[in-house]
């Protein structure tokens, strides 16, 4: 409750004017400690307004911008490990795996290439995804695991069009173009289940085996043990791109699906981060 | 426990009644600048020699040397911070091990409550970095400016040549001493003789001049200007070292019931205070001991030496101020009250005291505790091992279904060797049968089982497919364990992990 400002007998001070229950305040003066800290703190907000960039349009009497700053940090950064990158640009991926100080390196760099680049489609660690994304940390590889075949993969692409050195396969659409009838490709379906010991329908079977040799055989192997060359994956084991069950195989025979990767060393990466991602990729587990 | 009182005793010149203007009490103190005398006696050459020890202490132990063999710190007591490793003579501490730190940081807050209890605040009087530099900073200022009557003479002197030769010499010795002392900071994270060429010669890293210049600056601040305030009122350890004190420790107390009232020598029915205020101009801290126990009290017992000295001139008993325990200082009180001032009353006072209880439970208790945790590090420091073994299970992928529809998980073992040489282990593994080891980049023993190299005082990492049999029917997860084994069998370290498969 406001009162009169009067003063204090015994200090001599003034009150503030406000009265609590008969309790009167003293108006005391800010320690000047205090005081000439904030004045000081006032005086550093200025020259901090005039000397770096704070308002926007004023770029600062320093002409530091942080944004440049970013930009130099970076460089400096990319100068620091470039000695290393032009070894891993100049080296092929067996000759980074036989020296420990390129593997390490092309190991780390390699993580990250992929977390930033390829973990999209492939998962984090290459674990794959469903729906044609392949695993690349198990055994079984469409276009081969060893160093050379992995780096071929990654810097040409798979059917993405960039590259005259691409990954180029292209099943027939047996059942949608008519090359073979409903009946037929449920007998090749049951064969290619009875190729990894899953067939139910044995007569099926031995029909679709015929089918098999004259339709499927040039590019899935006599025994469908898959051809490396031309992408034609192996139909024996267990791992299935597109799935196992005999629904999924019908589909594939009717009316295939191919993936696209893009061809990563046509413009899009470094030759030394594509070295680093074959590494990388070699070590996840499957590498041959 | 603790209860101690200030005992008030109200003196003729001071009125005790409140102040009726704002001139009797001010809201804010200004500093009043101490002049201490300088002193001699037995306390002071204790305190002398206190100092030399701390001093030497703090500023050779960086230069001693101790071999650990090539590319290693040849420094005796070096915290290593690029390497994150603490050598401390033939002991070597990871960052791991930094409880090692704590413990020794406990023992000595245990030790700490138990001399307080015991003598007081022997810490504060006579080993506190603070009051050390303090003391050197002051020797330093008397030999420049000469003792108190001299340089307060000096202070409020004009500002003449003679003035400002003698304080500028001052603050550059003060300046060089405090240079020494942050450059040996320093010195106790970087190899000593290099990082001192490098300052000297301006090759020193900005870190380097940053902490050398932040322990230069502090030191020059507070044994220089701070001083006494940095006791009375920075420092919390004052604020409840009380409660560490009781009626059994000995601080540094005023025998009032001998020295009151005060008097001229020569006068008649006085005590023997004869209120020279020697005891005054020797604090360091600028206090009146006769006050009674308080705050800004430190303990450090110049007044018994200035004290003594004049009584002893004056052919009394020595002993007016001395460390004494407050139990003994009532019980004289009580014996010698009544009694007229002279020699009977001060021998009535002194046969009622009792030898200071020194086992008491809270000693005993503090005694307990520094047994304790000795025992406890010193256990922990004796079984500490010199391996440890880290198995991470590859998150992403969680497992991988292999062509031939066997599953296998992926591991990351991190092998942590604080032994500087190189052997071999072998990684054997606790599970159902059947499983199959593959380790990347290791070699294998004649019966084909992994061969790990732990690596010389740092960290191996290996990583680990393990592929469960073909056609096994296992659980979502199966409890595994990684061993480490000696080539000769014995194992070293194991820990468990887990595989997991497909939801059946």
């Amino acid at each position: 409750m406001p009162t009169k400002i009067e003063k204090d007998s015994l200090t001599g001070r003034e009150t503030t004017g406000h009265e609590w229950d008969g309790l009167k305040e003293l108006n005391t003066p800010l320690p000047k400690w205090w005081l000439w800290t904030f004045y000081a703190t006032i005086v550093w907000g200025i020259a901090w307004v005039i000397i770096y960039p704070s308002v926007p349009g004023w770029r600062g009497t320093s002409g530091w911008i942080a944004r440049e700053a970013v930009v130099a940090d970076v460089a400096q950064a990319q100068a620091r490990t470039e000695p290393m990158l032009a070894r891993l640009r100049e080296a092929t991926p067996a000759q980074i795996v036989a020296d420990p100080e390129m593997r390490n390196f092309a190991i780390a760099g390699g993580r990250v290439a992929f977390g930033n680049n390829c973990a999209g489609c492939h998962g984090a660690g290459g674990q794959g995804a469903q729906g044609g994304f392949p695993s690349l940390a198990d055994d079984d590889w469409i276009w081969g695991g060893t160093l050379e075949a992995i780096q071929q993969t990654i810097r040409h692409g798979i059917r993405s069009n960039e590259s005259d050195e691409q990954r180029q396969s292209q099943m027939p659409r047996f059942g949608a173009d008519g090359l073979l009838t409903a009946a037929q490709v449920g007998d090749v379906a049951e064969h290619v289940l009875a190729l990894s010991n899953r067939a139910t329908d044995q007569a099926a079977a031995g029909r679709g085996a015929t089918i098999f040799a004259e339709q499927c055989a040039s590019c899935h192997g006599e025994q469908g043990e898959g051809n490396r060359e031309l992408g034609a994956p192996r139909l024996t084991d267990q791992v299935w791109l597109y799935g196992s069950t005999k629904r999924d195989i019908v589909a594939m025979i009717n009316n295939p699906r191919a993936g696209v990767m893009p061809a990563w060393g046509q413009g899009r990466l470094d030759p030394a981060t594509v070295n680093m991602l074959t590494v990388y990729v070699h070590s996840l587990g499957g590498g041959e | 426990m603790s209860n101690i009182e200030a005992p008030h005793r109200a003196k003729a010149d001071r009125p005790v009644e409140a102040p009726a203007s704002a001139e009797a009490q001010p809201l804010y103190a200004s500093r009043q600048k101490v002049y201490p005398r300088r002193v001699f006696g037995p306390v002071r050459s204790v305190k002398w020699a206190v100092l030399m020890f701390c001093l030497a202490l703090y500023y050779i132990v960086p230069w001693l040397r101790w071999d650990r063999g090539p590319g290693m710190p040849d420094q005796a007591v070096l915290v290593d911070m690029a390497n994150a490793r603490l050598f401390f003579f033939w002991i070597e501490i990871w960052p791991q091990e930094i409880y090692f730190l704590a413990g020794a940081l406990i023992l000595g807050a245990f030790a700490l409550f138990a001399v307080s209890s015991l003598f007081g605040r022997l810490w504060c009087g006579f080993t506190c970095p603070q009051t050390v530099w303090t003391d050197l900073f002051m020797l330093v200022e008397g030999w420049i400016q000469g003792d108190r009557n001299a340089r307060m003479k000096l202070d409020q002197g004009p500002k003449n040549a003679n003035y400002w030769v003698r304080k500028g010499l001052t603050h550059a010795v003060w300046l060089a001493i405090a240079a020494a002392t942050g450059g040996a900071w320093v010195m106790y994270f970087v190899d000593a003789p290099t990082v001192s060429m490098e300052i000297l010669t301006g090759q020193a890293s900005i870190e380097v001049y940053f902490f050398f210049g932040l322990f230069s600056g502090f030191t020059y601040l507070l044994a220089g200007w701070a001083r006494e305030q940095v006791c009375t009122y920075m420092c919390p350890w004052p604020r409840f070292q009380a409660a560490m004190l009781d009626e059994n420790s000995l601080v540094v107390t005023y025998r009032d019931w001998r020295g009151e009232p005060r008097g001229k020598a020569k006068a008649e029915g006085v005590g023997d205070c004869v209120d020279c205020y020697a005891c005054v101009h020797v604090c360091p801290t600028g206090i009146d001991i006769r006050d009674g126990q308080q705050l800004e009290c430190i303990g450090c017992g110049l007044c018994v030496d200035a004290c003594d000295n004049v009584m002893a001139k004056l052919g009394r008993p020595k002993g007016l101020i001395a460390f004494e325990t407050l139990k003994n200082l009532a019980a004289s009180e009580a014996a010698a009250a009544g009694m007229a001032p002279g020699p009977e009353r001060q021998k009535a006072g002194m046969a009622a005291r009792d030898v200071p209880r020194f086992l008491r439970p809270r000693t005993m208790m503090y005694a307990g505790a520094i047994g304790t945790v000795t025992l406890v590090m010193l256990g922990a420091f004796l079984l500490r091992s010199t391996l440890d073994v880290t198995v991470l299970r590859d998150r992403a992928p969680l497992f991988v279904r292999l062509s031939d529809g066997s599953i296998r998980n992926g591991y990351t073992i991190k092998i942590v060797n604080k032994r500087r040489e190189e052997t071999p282990l072998l990684l054997a593994l606790r599970a159902p049968e059947g499983f199959r080891v593959v380790v990347q980049d290791a070699d294998a023993d004649a019966q084909g089982r992994p061969l790990l190299t732990r690596r010389a005082d740092g960290i191996t990492q290996y990583r680990v497919l393990l592929t469960a049999p073909n056609g096994a029917r296992l659980p979502e997860s199966t409890p595994i364990t990684f061993r480490l084994l000696e080539p000769d069998g014995r194992e070293v370290a194991s820990q468990s992990s887990s595989f997991v498969g497909p939801r059946s």
